[in-house]
């Protein structure tokens, strides 16, 4: 099952990138695509089972994408009304907390969110604690009263 | 089709100048990585964005859909990519040690 | 149409010029490998606007996407490289703090 979609996504790069749908480049593709899937099989998908589960976390991560979109908008106007502003208003600020995501996924998903959202990057992440850096104490707060993580824990299903 | 393409693009240049501005105004290193990794990915998008949307203005065939695919691709992989090496390098400067501007941990 | 796209080439150009002041006077490597990336980003755009004002879109799409990656890779590379030297910061105290918790 792994192999198939791994070979099936692979091929449908294949074709968007080639761009030409003759014999010859199609079975080129299948042969390389084929060399590919053996090589890396276990590094997209985990050794697990797939269930409808999948589905599921698939369908709720494209809900997420909007909202993330918004607040990647919010974030920039955010930074732009600081940059030209000529006082420049920023008391920076490096906070560090605990989070209740165990997962890969989740735990990349969320310092990527972190980082495009209003005023906060990752730093780094040890053993479940985040170090971010935020450009003041407001945006900070915003952080730490968790509405992004319990969105993010309820895509994958860890709440 | 262009109308909406030129508004994009031009919105996508309005914030890589405000990146620029951060990364030459911001007093220390971590708030000019603040700068520059949410503006240059916005940016990018929206410039990217507009850029596929002209492409189409000619009309609808095979070729010119795959080259809008294309660009959409591009656009994804930077707004993946982007805050990925954001975080690499604010994790290097971390174990590097460069002083944050103000130094006050707090530990909540 | 093509003017316009020349117009916000030479716009993205003179941002470049703009950030390559961070990258010769920056105050430490990581402000420059910052403003290498930002530059690398820019370039992505300039190549795709390159590509409608030769009317080749098709070829210059697979060029801009190879610099995309490259520059991804690139930034990656340096930052892991430049990361456990402490030798860049004079009197890095910061790390000694945080190395002991």
């Amino acid at each position: 099952m792994r192999y198939i979609i791994t070979f099936l996504l692979l091929f449908l790069n294949w074709v968007i990138w080639s761009g030409m749908l003759d014999a010859f480049h199609l079975s080129l593709g299948v042969i390389s695509c084929i060399l590919v899937t053996y090589m890396t099989h276990d590094i997209l998908f985990k050794r697990e089972k797939f269930s409808s589960k999948h589905i599921v976390e698939v369908i709720r991560f494209i809900k997420y994408i909007p909202w993330l979109l918004y607040q990647i908008f919010l974030s920039n106007i955010h930074v732009a009304s600081l940059v030209l502003n000529p006082k420049m208003p920023i008391k920076p600020e490096l906070i560090r907390f605990k989070t209740k995501l165990k997962k890969d996924i989740s735990l990349t998903t969320f310092a990527n969110s972190i980082t495009l959202t209003p005023g906060t990057i990752t730093a780094d992440i040890i053993e479940g604690e985040f170090y971010v850096h935020a450009l003041s104490k407001k945006v900070a707060d915003d952080l730490l009263a968790g509405e992004m993580e319990n969105r993010v824990a309820h895509i994958f299903m860890e709440d | 089709m262009s109308i909406l393409a030129i508004i994009f693009i031009l919105t996508g240049v309005f914030f890589f100048t405000t990146a620029t501005i951060g990364l030459l105004r911001f007093p220390d290193f971590y708030c000019r990585m603040q700068a520059t990794g949410k503006g240059d990915t916005l940016g990018a998008l929206l410039s990217l964005t507009g850029l596929a949307l002209y492409n189409l203005h000619h009309g609808f065939s095979l070729p010119t859909i795959l080259v809008s695919i294309k660009i959409m691709f591009i656009a994804i992989f930077i707004f993946v990519a982007n805050p990925t090496s954001t975080h690499a390098i604010t994790k290097s400067g971390l174990d590097c040690g460069v002083e944050p501007f103000t130094k006050e941990e707090v530990i909540r | 149409m093509e003017n316009f796209f020349l117009a916000i080439g030479l716009i993205l150009g003179f941002l470049v010029l703009l950030c390559l002041y961070r990258g010769i006077f920056g105050p430490t490597v990581l402000d420059r490998i910052i403003s290498i990336s930002v530059i690398g980003t820019k370039t992505t755009i300039i190549l795709a606007l390159m590509g409608f004002i030769y009317g080749r879109m098709d070829m210059f799409v697979d060029i801009s996407i190879a610099y995309a990656l490259l520059n991804f890779i690139a930034t990656l590379a340096a930052a892991k490289f430049f990361r456990t030297r402490k030798s860049i910061i004079p009197g890095a105290k910061y790390f000694k703090e945080r190395e002991v918790k």
